[in-house]
């Protein structure tokens, strides 16, 4: 077995497993923690509006921190679109999720993934330079953010170098490449990537709350 | 014509003429990617070369290899075996059979000890003593070794010699293994392929005749000339590729566009091998240009990496059980921390309760 039987064989199925594993295990610990009983008098019924608004409306910035978070906010968005286009958009990802769950979608040219994939490779250089450069961000971030970033850039900068032929031979590179997005899902679960399931639930529970009480969200 | 002739005077007295020979020279140094000048080397050294003797043994093989190996159009195999070398041993070819045959190969061999190219097709069982191959009352394994011992060099014939191929596949019932395996201390040239490009076959013999040297090889012993560069690489389907075009079935539109065969399990991103570039029957085509995508036959194991018509990026799975187990124990221990959760919650609130009420 070589690097890129292994990588695509068993790496490729504990990898998965692992991630699956993490993500129910901590999906469930925490929708089936007991909801602390709120006992003021609610002034308006609309829990579940509520819930549904936060998770939307918080998609875009509020006015009144607007000059204050854009730029981030702005590098956040090219690199998560980007990110979407490259791993759903790349026909060869596409089917593997095929493959896996049964449903696909047209993939796009070639091209258009590369570009994504450079833009989104800057757009995350730039977040880690705002994180290390930032006053308060710097004093906020720990290993987790450090790790999460590495690992989401990994599969980039590898799929990259496949792709371009650069570094050594096309089978070792893909088999790098295919590593280095396990190593992102078995980290996913048990890190701060774990936010792309878990925002949901997040604003959902603080629509809740604001929607009970009657408060914009 | 004698065998101690050298190459240049056994061809006068065939009579065959300086400008038939150059135009073979130049036919081999094209194939092996050498500079036009060194046809000249090449018929210069061809000229004052001994015919060496060439043994060629066959193992767990489908003669495939040597069906192919015979369709070898530049240079021929004919032009080979009668001008550049003398093929002292081929159970395909030669007309000698039983004692007789086996008493060619003992002669070929203690004439020419020490300096004979070895030639093997087939992989080689070790399982069971070696029982499972047999020639003439002896092991594969057994006239294997003795051969190789008295050989300048080896050369691997096809996927099951260079790398055991299909009798070495799961679950290899005969202990298959590669002809390197067992010769460890000569040079073992790979012509993988499943069968092998037959100019690859005697572009690497040619090599060996004209510069009495093998090629230079890469990290699997094949010879770089030849498999230095993946189907995917020189395929004339790639500008489909890059621009996301894919036939989706065998008869699609796409497919007859002539589109990129990815998506029905094409390997050629990671199969190594002059399909593209030198191409088959005499230049004509290759299998993806007959609509079909590669199978990686010139690469180790490809009958055991998962189906010929999964798409590359599928990945192989053992089964649902790794992933249902994963599943399971991530829910159990999921409501396992949400219980002991609710619980700590409970206690805490009952410790509060009383203060709450205290004004
Ligand atoms: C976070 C980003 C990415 C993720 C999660 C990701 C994920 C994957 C996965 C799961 C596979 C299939 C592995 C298999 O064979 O089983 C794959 C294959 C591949 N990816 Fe990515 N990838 C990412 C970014 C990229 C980028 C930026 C490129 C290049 C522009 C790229 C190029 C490729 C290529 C060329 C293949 C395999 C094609 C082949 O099989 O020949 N990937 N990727
Ligand atoms: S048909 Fe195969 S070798 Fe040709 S471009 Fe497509 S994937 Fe590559
Ligand atoms: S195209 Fe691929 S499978 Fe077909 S002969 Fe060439 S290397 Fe072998």
């Amino acid at each position: 077995m070589n690097l890129l039987d292994f990588a695509r064989g068993p790496a490729l199925e504990w990898s998965f497993a692992i991630f699956l594993f993490g993500v129910l295990w901590r999906l469930l610990g925490i929708l089936l923690l007991r909801r602390v009983h709120d006992y003021s008098e609610p002034r308006a019924h609309r829990a579940a509006l509520g819930a549904l608004q936060a998770i939307v409306r918080r998609t875009w910035p509020r006015k009144e921190f607007r000059a204050r978070t854009t730029y981030g906010l702005a590098i956040s968005y090219v690199f998560h679109v980007g990110l979407a286009i490259v791993v759903f958009g790349f026909v060869p990802h596409i089917l593997l999720i095929r493959s896996l769950l049964g449903v696909s979608w047209p993939g796009l040219p070639g091209a258009v993934i590369y570009f994504s994939a450079v833009v989104t490779l800057a757009a995350l250089v730039m977040a880690l330079i705002r994180r290390l450069t930032h006053p308060v961000l710097k004093l906020l971030s720990n290993f987790d953010d450090y790790f999460s970033w590495a690992v989401t850039i990994a599969p980039l900068v590898t799929g990259l170098l496949a792709v371009a032929h650069y570094g050594g031979r096309y089978e070792n590179l893909l088999a790098v490449h295919i590593l280095s997005v396990e190593l992102l899902f078995i980290w996913f679960p048990f890190g701060k990537l774990m936010h792309a399931v878990l925002f949901v639930l997040a604003r959902g529970q603080t629509g809740v709350v604001y929607g009970r009480r009657g408060a914009s969200t | 014509m004698s065998k101690d002739d050298s190459l240049g005077e056994s061809l006068r007295k065939q009579g065959i003429s300086r400008r038939a020979f150059m135009k073979f020279c130049a036919a081999t140094a094209s194939v092996l990617a050498l500079p036009p000048g060194m046809a000249t080397v090449m018929a210069a050294a061809l000229s004052r070369a001994r015919r060496p003797s060439v043994i060629y043994l066959s193992y767990q093989e489908c003669t495939g290899c040597g069906e192919s190996l015979t369709r070898s159009f530049s240079p021929t195999l004919e032009s080979l075996i009668f001008n550049a070398m003398s093929l002292d041993y081929y159970e395909t070819l030669q007309a000698a059979a039983g004692t007789a045959a086996e008493a060619a190969r003992k002669t070929a061999m203690k004439e020419n000890w020490g300096k004979y190219l070895l030639v093997v097709d087939g992989a080689v069982p070790v399982g069971n003593d070696g029982v499972y191959c047999t020639i003439a009352g002896e092991s594969a394994v057994d006239i294997l070794t003795e051969a190789a011992k008295g050989a300048a060099a080896v050369v691997s014939v096809g996927t099951c010699a260079a790398f055991g191929g299909i009798p070495h596949a799961n679950p290899n019932p005969t202990g298959a293994v590669a002809v390197s395996q067992i010769v460890r201390d000569k040079p073992v040239v790979n012509v993988s392929g499943c069968p092998p490009v037959p100019e690859v076959i005697t572009g690497v013999l040619a090599h060996y005749l004209t510069f009495g040297s093998i090629p230079e090889l890469d990290h699997l012993g094949r010879p770089k000339v030849f498999f230095g560069e993946t189907i995917h690489d020189r395929c004339y389907r790639r500008p489909f590729y890059d621009q996301g075009k894919f036939a989706k079935t065998f008869d699609d539109e796409g497919a007859r566009n002539g589109w990129c065969l990815y998506e029905l399990g094409c390997k050629g991103p990671v199969t190594y091998n002059a399909c593209a570039t030198v191409k088959w029957n005499q230049g004509t085509s290759y299998p993806i240009e007959s609509g079909h995508g590669c199978l990686g036959c010139s690469e180790p194991d490809f009958w055991d990496k998962g189906s010929f018509y999964q798409a590359l990026s599928t990945g192989t799975w053992s089964g649902a059980t790794v992933l249902g187990v994963a599943a399971v124990a991530g829910a159990a221990i999921g409501v396992g921390a949400a219980v002991v959760s609710r619980r700590r919650q409970a206690h805490l609130d009952n410790e509060k309760q009383p203060k709450e009420k205290q004004p």
